[in-house]
């Protein structure tokens, strides 16, 4: 095996997390390397360049690695849970591939055990983040609007994206039934900024921004890393974290490009895989010392995964709305985000409100709904489908369970033999009314627009692609995996900075969260660099 | 992915069962998804999805008893409406299939009042909407906890 010359800092993944910590320690002027198995985009290559935009989706840009199957991706298995794992792998990771909708957590969300009594509270709180919070938005360059009721103030850089036809619509039914509802806070670029050039409104934003105009961590962090010095290998897909006789990592194991196995040694090593490649690397870095995997005493490497059910309700008004043009989400609504004991459940959601979708994605969802006929038919139905189609999010938190997680699978592997992660997942009983509040309340959200055609998808296939919780931060040892500022507890030069790092999910998109949680790690560790071992 | 993927019964099979799914229109004027263009751009473009196309046909044809394309109008129609019944991944790949190029066609486009061309570079427009509205939500309470306050 070659051996590689050492580096101060090994940065596993370089997605929201990855990218942000890279940055943020560069400063340092330590020697800092980053390995990521994924390629550097190109965004000529992505969907929104073709007439084929919408059927690659379904191909090379579908959400799940599985179907995708790049040479980049590994499998997974979960076929045991009911909702299906999305990621990306590639130079910016879960940012290629997101709807750039960008909510913070709320307060309440890191203090639930105290406020409602479930679950556990969080080793830190919003107030510290916040300052990390602002620093992201700067940096990945978010559009919203200040002074929403519904969520601690904040300032976003760039005014929000535009309500358009479908937002009017939703915001007149939103004030007429009295409830709350805001313009999102979204990393699309309203404005010129930092480089990126301004929304043009194509549409079709998650599978890539062919105008740059969505900030991904490949055109937001990560340029200024490299000039501050920080080095990004791509290609590489690393095998195991490997550990020394003093029980500290002394680095990693990892296939180059070539299929070469190499080792990187390393003073300190960062994991920013997220909630499936995180456990699933520690998992497979079991050792004589470790052999219930690294950094796993507690036994929660791997549990209380939690995926953020997603219901979606859609319905079809008789005007012409936005159809796929522009920014998919629109608004949010916080009014049943906060816990009222009342409605049957602890904790909440959020609403997010949704444009509407192109016309292959009309078709293929209506007949799979079954409001879209084959035959003669057909074409009368569609025309009253597209563009006509309002949708709302409901992004239901879910509570930490221990059974909910990732295993290493003993069949399935990757390309290089690497054992591939299995899920295991259920949906618990409390989020199941939350789900079922939460489309009633969509339904008479709808029903106020003057919708018709009512139509709930319970749990959608591969979405949303929330990877959190199976690495949790906690001050016990023996109930969390890292430390509050994510050092692992049982291997002192071991971090992590991902999604894993969750206590508990909130009813929001995670990235903005992941990654001031990253940024403040990362401050963290620089504001202890003497005694970081300690 | 070529049109040899498929055998000469299969092509035939497909072909029949595209145009009765997505017939052609007068009232529209638009072709099915049998018209000639359509369905090359059908074969040539089954990609990752051969597998389920061709399980499909496979299902289709054992309902029918042989060969799907040469069954009897009503039969045909029968056999069809069973098989999509059915349910399963590879049915729903079928259609999907069809769709994806049927939706992307010039002739279906424009009548449908769309521009037939990809989202980027011209993109669309999209009006600002009347911020006004939001004079209501801005007039409320803070609706957050405030775990400062609350935990006191």
């Amino acid at each position: 095996m070659s051996r590689n010359g050492m580096v101060d800092v090994l940065i596993i993944g370089s997605g929201a997390s990855g990218a942000a910590v890279a940055w943020s320690l560069a400063e340092t002027r330590m020697r800092i390397l980053c390995l990521e198995q994924g390629d550097w985009m190109k965004h000529a290559d992505f969907p929104s360049n073709g007439h084929d935009w919408e059927a690659r989706r379904y191909g090379d840009f579908d959400i799940s690695p599985n179907r995708r199957a790049r040479a980049t991706d590994y499998p997974i298995n979960d076929d045991a849970s009911p909702m299906k794992i999305a990621n990306f792998n590639g130079v910016g990771g879960g940012t290629i591939f997101y709807t750039a909708h960008f909510p913070r957590m709320h307060p309440s969300d890191f203090r639930v055990r105290s406020l409602d009594g479930v679950a556990d509270d969080w080793p830190v709180d919003y107030w510290t983040l916040e300052p990390f919070f602002a620093e992201n938005d700067r940096m990945m360059g978010v559009s919203g609007l200040a002074g929403d009721p519904g969520v601690p103030s904040r300032n976003p850089p760039m005014p929000p994206i535009p309500l358009g036809k479908t937002g009017m619509i939703y915001a007149r039914a939103m004030n007429r039934l009295g409830w709350h509802w805001w313009p999102s806070d979204t990393t699309v670029a309203t404005t010129e900024y930092d480089g990126r050039a301004a929304c043009i409104n194509v549409g079709h934003c998650t599978p890539g921004c062919a105008q740059g105009a969505k900030a991904s961590t490949d055109i937001t962090y990560w340029p200024r890393a490299l000039r501050a010095g920080v080095e990004l290998r791509t290609r590489c897909r690393v095998r195991e974290i490997t550990t020394n006789e003093h029980g500290m990592a002394s680095g990693a194991v990892y296939y180059d490009a070539d299929g070469m196995e190499r080792f990187q040694p390393a003073e300190v090593v960062i994991l920013a895989c997220n909630g499936i490649g995180t456990p699933r690397l520690l998992l497979n870095s079991a050792s004589a010392r470790f052999p219930n995997g690294l950094a796993n005493s507690s036994g929660l490497v791997g549990r209380n995964l939690m995926l953020h059910p997603w219901p979606q309700v859609t319905g079809y008004v008789e005007d012409k709305v936005d159809g796929s043009r522009g920014p998919m989400t629109c608004m949010w609504s916080k009014e049943f985000y906060e816990t009222d004991p009342s409605r049957g459940f602890v904790r909440g959601y959020t609403l997010q409100f949704a444009r509407g979708t192109g016309p292959v994605n009309e078709a293929v969802t209506s007949v799979a709904a079954g409001r879209l006929p084959w035959g003669m038919d057909h074409h009368r139905v569609y025309r009253q489908l597209l563009d006509h189609r309002l949708q709302i999010g409901i992004a239901c938190e879910d509570l930490p369970e221990e059974h909910n997680g990732v295993t290493l699978d003993p069949v399935l592997k990757d390309d290089h033999g690497i054992p591939a992660p299995r899920i295991d997942y259920t949906i618990s009983e409390n989020t199941r009314r939350m789900m079922e509040h939460g489309i009633a309340r969509a339904e008479q959200i709808l029903t106020e627009a003057g919708a018709s055609n009512l139509y709930a998808s319970r749990t959608v296939l591969n979405s949303p692609g929330h990877l959190l919780g199976t690495a949790r931060m906690g001050n016990d040892p023996e109930r969390s995996v890292v430390n509050a500022w994510g050092r692992c507890h049982d291997v002192k030069n071991l971090f992590i900075v991902d999604g894993s790092i969750w206590v508990t999910s909130g009813g929001v998109n995670p990235t903005s969260t992941i990654q001031a949680l990253a940024l403040y790690v990362a401050d963290s560790m620089k504001q202890r660099l003497a005694t970081l071992f300690d | 992915m070529s049109e040899a993927a498929l055998s000469s019964a299969e092509s035939q099979s497909l072909h029949r069962i595209a145009g009765m799914m997505i017939p052609a229109s007068a009232e529209y004027d638009i072709p099915g998804a049998d018209d000639r263009l359509i369905f090359a751009d059908i074969v040539g473009s089954f990609g990752r999805d051969l597998g389920d196309v061709r399980t499909a046909l496979a299902a289709l044809s054992t309902l029918a008893g042989g060969s799907f394309a040469d069954l009897d109008e009503a039969r045909a129609a029968s056999l069809l409406e069973q098989f999509l019944a059915s349910g399963s991944t590879s049915t729903s790949v079928l259609g999907r299939v069809i769709l994806q190029c049927y939706y992307r066609d010039d002739r279906v486009l424009r009548s449908l009042g769309l521009e037939s061309r990809p989202p980027f570079p011209k993109g669309h427009t999209l009006e600002q909407g009347d911020w006004s509205l939001l004079d209501a939500v801005r007039a409320r309470p803070k609706l957050w906890r405030d775990d400062r306050k609350v935990l006191r």
